[in-house]
């Protein structure tokens, strides 16, 4: 049973919320939809869930006309970023509303809540208060719930986002469990985040929106390694790909001042306009390296991030260590050049040193 | 520092108690006094100060033949029309204030927020510019001087309140929740019904205190609209007054009339004690 949709348009202000968005998703299988805060992610899953109606296109479940089910007639099931519950029932209650929804005996209810809180991690909670609960467990309690209904469409909208860095870490492990479990034989797990490391370490199909528009589909891997365009890269990196104006002539690469010897695969780009990307992981601390200034340096977790300048270039650099700088330091760098991404002016790749569009 | 603030504490809350409960105290004395005891001067303490006996009270039940001014028709008209009409006022404000809430209206430059208006802006006007216009419209129904015409207006009183009130609180509560009612399998009656109302009985109990208030202690849309057949509470202890005021029933009457008040205070605290309001909606 496959979901298929065809430009899917809505545009309810000046904006586009979703434009021209087409997709074939099929069962069993897990897609992940991949933006920045506002590109759409939000509006194309409660497309999907029937609490929007687009103003253009199609969906088909099943061969059938999506748009023409009422939401309660879809058997889907969605979590939210917030961690929405019912706040009158108990932990059980809000997990079988939807099973009692359907009429289920009593007695097949409570075995499936049973299991579904089994399943979360939620034993011995089913009659606390939801409000006694904290947040990540609240976002368990809703997982469970859409867990319960065996929905042919499980959505989950930023479920994460929500929490703490730790219980952030704990839940993404648990999901992906869940998922492999072969919980997803037949339903169609749809999963929106705006962080890229979820994408690639649940390693579903990624779909990469922006601004209502897809601008790539395909798998995690490939997403990573073939960005097609500029704002792909910069989307599906965190911190986001580092941009650099260059020129390549006579195999070097020119900017700032600096010289770099072009690795094979960009050679031979030598149009006006180029950008090199690179990875702020890709560039390392060298004695013998090209000299940046500090504007910042941000220490997060075990890792540091340091914003550098030379002329007009700014740069990010991530370093695996907790390093303390100062602004206005002066550091060395070396750029890990046969790592580097170039793209044309238009934003679109030119050569990656994963293969793709060599030339 | 602990010791003045406890001194404080019970300081303020003696000092607040004495003001709310002497009023009470003293219309209570009063109502078992006679014209000796209020006006020979001040007396506190039964069987001490004044010898009490029961003519105030006597006179609320008494027939007007005998004297008396006969409350008990009045009172339970009173308590009929207010408990009516804020029932009427809480489900269809409730209702209104939901699709206000959840839905998005637009004719022509009205829009949402300007049909909430509309609905508070009827409380803004001074009641004396409503009154020719109920009057000659219940006139014309030929609702005037009956139970139903009053419930009528007042229905028009209090759904305002209602609305307000309730607007508020749905715009509270997130709307992914009645989202993931219909998700769930309810369709829209089902999910107002099982998910949007329970989590809304504060704004509720608000709202129909507020109605409840309100319409019990109207005085001028009773005297009003009302001639002989039907008689409101407040307009009826007004009545009581004459040549000589009679404190004493006066006090009496005031004393049941806040009773209904008192009683519905007295079981919203025990159910707001019982937690059942806090923490419902975060």
């Amino acid at each position: 049973m496959d979901l298929v949709a065809n430009n899917l348009s809505y545009k309810p202000d000046d904006q586009y919320h979703l434009n021209e968005v087409s997709f074939n998703f099929k069962e069993g299988n897990l897609y992940t939809i991949l933006g920045r805060t506002l590109s759409g992610k939000t509006t194309l899953l409660k497309t999907i869930a029937g609490l929007l109606t687009p103003d253009s296109g199609e969906i088909e479940f099943d061969g059938k006309n999506f748009l023409k089910v009422p939401v309660w007639e879809r058997n889907v099931a969605m979590v939210y970023q917030q961690f929405i519950n019912y706040p009158h029932l108990n932990v059980f209650e809000n997990i079988a509303f939807p099973l009692k929804q359907r009429k289920i005996d009593q007695s097949i209810i409570k075995e499936k809540v049973m299991d579904a809180l089994k399943s979360v991690g939620l034993l011995g909670y089913e009659n606390r208060k939801i409000q006694e609960l904290s947040g990540g467990q609240q976002q368990r309690v809703s997982l469970a719930r859409s867990l319960v209904k065996n929905a042919k469409i499980l959505l989950l909208d930023e479920p994460l986002v929500n929490l703490d860095y730790k219980l952030r870490e704990q839940l993404r492990e648990e999901f992906k469990n869940l998922f492999s479990k072969g919980l997803a034989d037949e339903t169609i797990l749809i999963y929106s985040t705006t962080d890229p490391r979820e994408t690639m370490e649940l390693n579903g199909e990624v779909i990469v929106l922006d601004e209502g528009k897809v601008l790539q589909v395909g798998p995690a891997k490939e997403i990573f390694e073939n960005p097609n365009s500029l704002k792909v890269a910069e989307i599906s990196n965190d911190p986001p790909m580092n941009i650099i104006e260059a020129k390549i002539s006579d195999n070097q690469i020119r900017f700032e001042g600096i010289d770099v010897e072009a690795p094979q695969h960009l050679s031979k780009l030598t149009e006006d306009g180029l950008k090199i990307g690179l990875r702020s992981s890709d560039i390392e601390l060298n004695e013998n390296g090209h000299e940046f200034e500090v504007e910042l340096a941000e220490i997060s977790g075990s890792e540091t991030l340091l914003h550098l300048k030379r002329g007009d270039t700014k740069i990010i650099v991530s370093i695996e260590e907790v390093l303390n700088f100062k602004i206005h330091d002066k550091v060395k760098i070396n750029f890990k050049i046969n790592r580097a991404y170039a793209f044309h002016a238009n934003g679109k790749l030119a050569s990656s040193p994963f293969g793709g569009l060599n030339g | 520092m602990n010791k003045l603030y406890i001194f404080l504490k019970y300081f303020f809350i003696v000092v607040w108690t004495v003001f709310v409960v002497a009023p009470f105290l003293w219309a209570l004395t009063t109502s078992f006094k006679d014209f000796q005891s209020v006006n020979g001067g001040v007396t506190y303490i039964p069987w001490v100060d004044f010898e009490p006996n029961l003519e105030g009270w006597k006179v609320l039940i008494k027939s007007p033949a005998k004297g008396g001014v006969d409350i008990i028709e009045p009172y339970f008209n009173s308590l009929f029309v207010t408990c009516t009409a804020s029932l009427i006022s809480i489900i269809l404000g409730t209702l209104s204030a939901y699709a206000l809430s959840r839905y998005t209206f637009k004719a022509g430059f009205v829009k949402n927020n300007d049909i909430t208006f509309f609905f508070i802006s009827q409380r803004i006007m001074p009641p004396i510019v409503l009154s020719i216009p109920f009057f000659l419209f219940l006139s014309s129904i030929n609702l005037l001087d009956s139970l139903t015409g009053l419930i009528v207006v007042y229905i028009v009183l209090l759904m305002p309140i209602a609305v307000w009130i309730m607007v508020d609180f749905f715009n509270k509560v997130p709307r992914e929740i009645d989202e993931t009612a219909l998700i769930d399998g309810c369709n829209p009656y089902q999910a107002f019904l099982k998910v949007v109302l329970p989590n809304s009985i504060p704004g509720l109990i608000v709202a129909g205190m507020f109605c409840i208030i309100f319409g019990w202690i109207d005085f001028f849309f009773a005297f009003i609209l009302t001639f002989t057949e039907v008689q409101l509470l407040p307009v009826k202890i007004v009545a009581l007054n004459s040549s000589v005021t009679p404190w004493w029933s006066l006090s009496a009457s005031a004393l049941v009339s806040v009773a209904p008040l008192i009683i519905v205070a007295f079981i919203v605290e025990r159910y707001l004690s019982k937690g059942n309001l806090s923490g419902a909606i975060k």
